[in-house]
């Protein structure tokens, strides 16, 4: 694919596509926060569901086990007669993704927090609603935020795959620019920077994680 | 219903079932990659999780590990072995193909074995070291067959990841179950693209099944009534506890 002349990697290609490449970084963050954005909505209303009625969970967390068992290829492929080859059929798979991670980090976040936390706060006036906002959620947070941080890195990586059904980002840098046409070059900024975009996402959670709760750090210190 | 029976004919037509381009020369390539991957992940890996397991030296390791193996997208892990490998004159298709695989099975198996290892009730090894079992019969006689669930679960999210990722062979011409989404596209051609899909799926499902019964087995009938593996590990993910 490369004759001997061709250097491996082309720098003054990177140099002159600099434009491109951030083009298709920002699609490629775009596909995933709007992915994870979706999930997460669609995830929390369900944990809500299973709070409320146990009964429930069997069902969802099945059926959106058996969503995450299918290969990524395959669900693309699976919904493309309904869809076609679109952005939709992309996001619906890549939601449908989030939604066993998210939902069973939330609800376990909820079965988390302690239940005399939950009777003293029922005990001081607070209603339903206000002991969920106001006192589960913030102690569900680091368990949910987890949730968040697996969920949005393993979408990192499914956006890539979303190039084989015509979506522009990174992984099309790979796919259509690097693989097809044979340049080793776009190859590896497609992957790299994937790569990189999912370690950036993984160290933000991070961060994110420790300033939405500063109690945590102070006592495990 | 029209379209399920244009699937139908798609897989009955005779040239789906001899030459070049059939479902048995796909079918065995996408099972040759996957086999082949998983046992070379399993000889790497669980040497290495055994190792750090037992000692727990190294842990700092495991956990970059399972960080790293969760952030590299596989598409990326393919799309760099792809040009070392036509670089190395190893070809395209199926070498690469095997290495990034190979690649993606090893962080879930040494996460899993070392967290395996470590959960393993120290008073249990004390009282092992306490009747004067060496290091190794310490290994084979207590901390594996007591840590074996977990350390199958591991292997289990090696192959299911696997057999999953293989598909995306296509994408770099090796036999596999991926060939006939990415033709349909191509051509587009739709009862070949759900066909495809249908068998991937299929085939994902069957080894997500195969592996939670082989999983199972490899529980020790001492261990059934213990707190059994969690039905679902993420890739590459320690259970909190074990992290030190």
């Amino acid at each position: 694919m490369t004759p001997p002349t061709e250097p491996f990697i082309r720098w003054d290609w990177i140099v002159a596509n600099l434009d491109d490449i951030g083009q298709r970084t920002w699609e490629h963050v775009l596909m995933t926060a709007i992915a994870v954005g979706v999930g997460f909505v669609i995830s929390f209303g369900l944990s809500l569901l299973i709070i409320r009625w146990r009964r429930l969970a069997a069902p969802i967390i099945g059926v959106s086990g058996v969503l995450y068992a299918i290969p990524s290829l395959g669900l693309f492929a699976l919904l493309i007669p309904l869809t076609g080859v679109s952005l939709l059929t992309a996001e619906i798979a890549l939601v449908s993704y989030t939604l066993l991670i998210l939902v069973r980090n939330i609800v376990a976040g909820f079965d988390g927090v302690p239940a005399e936390v939950v009777e003293a706060a029922s005990g001081m006036g607070y209603g339903a609603w206000q002991v969920l906002w106001r006192v589960q959620l913030p102690l569900a947070l680091p368990t949910i935020v987890a949730g968040l941080r697996i969920a949005t890195v393993t979408t990192v990586g499914l956006v890539a795959v979303t190039a084989l059904i015509g979506q522009s980002n990174l992984g099309s840098l790979i796919v259509q620019r690097g693989i097809r046409a044979s340049f080793p070059t776009a190859i590896l900024v497609g992957a790299l920077g994937s790569v990189l975009l999912g370690l950036v996402a993984d160290l933000g959670f991070v961060v994110l994680q420790r300033r939405l709760t500063p109690w945590a750090r102070a006592r495990s210190r | 219903m029209d379209f399920l029976a244009q699937v139908l004919a798609w897989f009955t037509a005779p040239e789906q079932w001899t030459g070049r381009d059939s479902i048995p020369v796909h079918l065995v390539g996408h099972l040759a990659l996957s086999g082949w991957a998983l046992l070379g992940g399993v000889v790497i890996a669980l040497p290495i999780g055994i190792a750090i397991g037992h000692t727990g030296r190294g842990a700092f390791m495991v956990i970059a590990l399972a960080n790293v193996g969760r952030a590299v997208p596989s598409l990326a892990i393919l799309g760099i072995v792809f040009p070392i490998s036509l670089r190395l004159h190893l070809g395209f298709g199926f070498v690469p193909t095997l290495i990034a695989l190979i690649a993606l099975a090893i962080p879930p198996i040494v996460t899993n074995t070392y967290a395996a290892l470590r959960e393993v009730d120290r008073d249990l090894v004390e009282a092992g070291r306490g009747m004067g079992m060496g290091e190794l019969q310490l290994l084979a006689r207590v901390e594996l067959p007591v840590g074996a669930g977990l350390l199958m679960a591991g292997i289990r999210t090696a192959a299911v990841q696997v057999v999953a990722t293989a598909s995306l062979g296509a994408v770099i011409s090796a036999d596999c179950l991926g060939f006939f989404v990415l033709k349909g596209i191509a051509i587009q051609d739709r009862p070949q693209i759900f066909a495809g899909a249908l068998m991937i799926a299929g085939l994902s499902l069957l080894t997500e099944l195969l592996f939670g019964r082989l999983q199972r087995l490899f529980v020790s009938p001492g261990m059934r009534g213990a707190r059994g593996p969690t039905a679902f590990t993420e890739a590459g993910q320690v259970p909190r506890e074990a992290l030190p």
